[in-house]
């Protein structure tokens, strides 16, 4: 009878929890701006590590304290946890004050309601719309509403090669996508575990990007001009097949790479001289250096389209990627929270920040100086100025992201074991993303 | 109360406070046990039903991303989320319904080897013989480690290219020529199981101890008297006495094992391969990758809804047992 008892007490107890689990309550406590003179900034981890962030970003908010008094608590925050933090803040209300975000949430964040609108008085307090290099401002929301996000720190994708192996191979540096295939082929000695490319193929950020770029220049869009998902057009499809091909039919990536999904993995292996090629962001400067990888060594492309385009294709070589910096809408410190922005994005920080961040000026008057090395520099700043699209400034934006992202990442766990991937197994799993997204009414 | 008025007329102040303190002494132990859990249940409704009736709440609405941050204005959905968890025909409905099957597999197999290693390993232990007290402590470490700590340590040694137990499969026994991937495809359904069971099977195994515990050896005598041997006696006294320990012990694995989020979510992340796609992170995929919590939540009391259907079926059925045994 006892034993009853307790069996239906923990029972109880214990499916209680399930339903509270799913609530989605997780409200992560951080201290919201209570004080007036204390702002909390949730900075996302540009550097090498979060303790890098801290070193780099601390001396710069002290700078911030003596000039305006406030203090900033800064909290650095991982990507793999960036965005869910972001979410619980919304739906808890208890977020930081002033936080970064990767600008291709812009519009589905916006959508939230979460993040204070920057209004012409708003824009006024931060420097005028004007300060900001064009391209990189229109990132920050929705078109034609009243933008949640100002950019802070420029991105974009190039093709990293490691300049020995491919002067010891008697290869140039590719300009066509089969160039590039050649060239990794050729490059590729599995019994050295040598690979022609270097793949962060568990990240589902990844994997979307390039779902987009090669999507975009195999002449695919991931939505039409109403908004609606078009994942499984032949474009895209022939995209993500472009993509995952290097790991499958082609053979040029390590499958081990298939469970890298934290950052460093990818261009770790292209610094140890374990991959030949690397398509990254310029930020993977950082983890080169790093991992010891001196800037004479490695020369950077736009990574190359198919030669001659596909019908519809275009020349892109990456998205407009890079970080926005927004203001939570119930911050107490509105004006605090505008200095800091104002402070952030200022031609002087930026030209500080820019440096150990490795990121690209999104000021106008700025120069690309996180290099020393002229021709990596040009190559990254035409890419942004001739070859860069944004992603689409919708608010299902995030949802393409995470149902195409992982349909991607299970197309190459598939190719990384061993397994064919065809193109109906590709227009299957966006089939799939598309009709998911559907149902969830996003 | 009929002592009250009939003395205190005559009373001096005295004698009017003890039967006043009389008086109030019955009320004050009536309140005392309500008083002493009040404070449990506060916190019962607090940390419990207030969340779980507001998960409640949300499966009825349309909690999109477009509605978290004020979630007043969510709009009405009715049984819509519910309907979209449900069509089978539908990808959401068939991905719910892929990672219940998982997950009903996953259960038997762990809550029945967990129990089938915990009695072995009790039973044997029953025994008095050089090293037991430190066998008990070895078995107990898995389940005393930060259980972040010990599943983070299972994906270190499952990784592909360095992990532990490829090196000893294909370096040293040589009995593979290609490393096979144990955290994606199927090999990672199998890798959870193996992570949950060495996980739980340490606390089955010290639930039965302490039921065996409380078998009276006399029990044991008075059956090899008559004759029982080793396994008679395992049957019929030890599984027949533990039966009620059994009852409470399967149940809570099943609960646990169920509901498990922290061993595929720590392996894998967010989102976890197709054939570990756990109901638990199922569901958090649903909320927060998908950024739709009334359709996370609608799943949430479904599961609930199920879990309660078995459990209280599962107690009515042994109670049935009990009262027929």
């Amino acid at each position: 009878m006892k034993a009853r008892l307790l069996a239906a007490a923990l029972a109880v107890a214990t499916v209680a929890t399930t339903a509270a689990c799913g609530g989605g309550s997780n409200g992560s406590g951080s201290s919201g701006g209570s004080s007036s003179k204390t702002l909390t900034y949730w900075a996302s981890n540009q550097g090498t590590s979060l303790q890098n962030d801290k070193d780099v970003l601390g001396p710069e908010l002290a700078k911030f304290e003596k000039q305006t008094g406030i203090h900033v608590d800064l909290q650095v925050i991982g990507w793999p946890d960036l965005l869910n933090k972001i979410l619980a803040a919304t739906t808890s209300g208890q977020g930081p004050d002033v936080l970064n975000i990767g600008n291709t949430w812009a519009a589905s964040l916006q959508a939230t309601g979460a993040f204070m609108p920057y209004d012409d008085a708003a824009l006024k307090a931060v420097g005028g719309q004007d300060k900001f290099v064009q391209t990189a401002f229109a990132t920050g929301g929705a078109p034609g509403k009243t933008p949640t996000s100002v950019p802070l720190y420029g991105l974009v994708y190039g093709l990293y090669y490691n300049k020995q192996m491919f002067a010891d191979a008697g290869l140039q540096p590719p300009t066509t996508w089969q160039e590039v295939v050649d060239a990794a082929k050729k490059l590729t000695n599995p019994a050295k575990n040598v690979w022609g490319m270097a793949m962060e193929g568990g990240s589902y950020t990844e994997s979307v990007h390039f779902a987009f770029i090669f999507g975009r220049q195999n002449g695919g869009q991931p939505f039409d001009d109403s908004g609606k998902a078009t994942f499984t057009t032949p474009g895209m499809v022939a995209g993500v097949k472009q993509y995952v091909d290097l790991m499958g039919a082609n053979k040029v990536v390590n499958p081990s790479s298939v469970q890298y999904k934290n950052g460093p993995e990818a261009p770790g292996d292209f610094a140890k001289g374990k991959a030949a090629m690397l398509m990254s962001q310029n930020n993977a400067d950082n983890t080169l250096q790093a991992d010891g990888m001196t800037p004479d060594k490695y020369g950077v492309v736009a990574i190359p389209a198919p030669s001659p385009l596909p019908p519809g294709g275009k020349d892109v070589a990456s998205f407009v990627a890079g970080i926005n910096v927004s203001i939570f809408k119930n911050t107490k410190n509105k004006d605090g929270a505008l200095q800091l922005v104002k402070f952030l994005t200022s031609p002087d920080e930026q030209a500080i920040l820019d440096k150990p961040f490795t990121a690209l000026p999104v000021v106008k008057g700025g120069t690309v100086n996180f290099t020393e090395d002229k021709n990596e520099a040009d190559a990254f700043a035409q890419i942004l100025a001739t070859k860069a699209e944004p992603l689409p400034l919708i608010p299902a934006e995030s949802a393409f992201e995470t149902n195409v992202g992982n349909a991607v990442n299970g197309l190459l766990a598939q190719a990384a074991t061993g397994k064919a991937v065809s193109d109906a197994d590709i227009k299957a799993a966006l089939q799939e993303a598309q009709d998911k997204m559907a149902a969830a009414g996003s | 109360m009929t002592v009250t008025t009939t003395h205190a007329p005559a009373g001096k102040a005295a004698r009017a406070a003890r039967p006043a303190r009389r008086r109030r002494s019955p009320s004050w132990q009536r309140a005392t046990p309500y008083l002493l859990v009040l404070p449990a249940i506060l916190l019962e409704l607090l940390i419990h039903i207030v969340p779980m009736l507001v998960g409640i709440w949300m499966s009825f609405v349309r909690l999109t991303q477009f509605f978290i941050a004020n979630w007043a204005e969510a709009p009405y959905a009715g049984f819509g989320n519910y309907s979209v968890a449900l069509d089978f025909s539908g990808p959401i409905g068939r991905g719910l319904l892929h990672s219940f099957t998982v997950t009903c597999v996953y259960t038997v197999i762990v809550v029945g080897f967990s129990w089938l290693f915990g009695m072995s390993a009790a039973l044997v232990l029953q025994q008095t013989f050089r090293g037991r007290g430190f066998l008990r402590t070895l078995f107990l470490v898995p389940y005393s480690l930060p259980i972040y700590a010990g599943v983070i340590t299972w994906s270190f040694l499952l990784q592909r290219d360095n992990g532990l137990l490829n090196h000893l499969l294909v370096e040293n026994l040589h009995l593979l020529d290609k490393p096979p991937f144990w955290l994606i495809g199927n090999n990672a359904f199998v890798s959870t199981a193996v992570v949950a069971l060495w996980r739980s099977w340490p606390f089955a195994f010290l639930m039965i101890m302490a039921g065996m515990q409380s078998i009276p050896d006399e029990v044991y005598q008075a059956a090899a008297v008559d004759g029982a041997g080793v396994w008679q006696q395992a049957r019929h006294i030890t599984l027949g006495m533990l039966r009620p320990v059994n009852t409470v012990l399967v149940l809570m694995l099943f609960l646990w094992t169920f509901n498990d989020f922290n061993t595929p979510f720590v392996l894998f992340g967010a989102t976890p391969p197709h054939s570990a796609d756990l109901i638990s992170i199922h569901i958090f995929g649903n909320s927060f990758v998908n950024w739709n919590f009334g359709l996370g939540s609608a799943m949430s009391v479904l599961l609930l809804l199920f879990l309660l259907v078995v459990t209280g079926a599962y107690l009515g059925l042994t109670s049935w047992r009990n009262r027929r045994a």
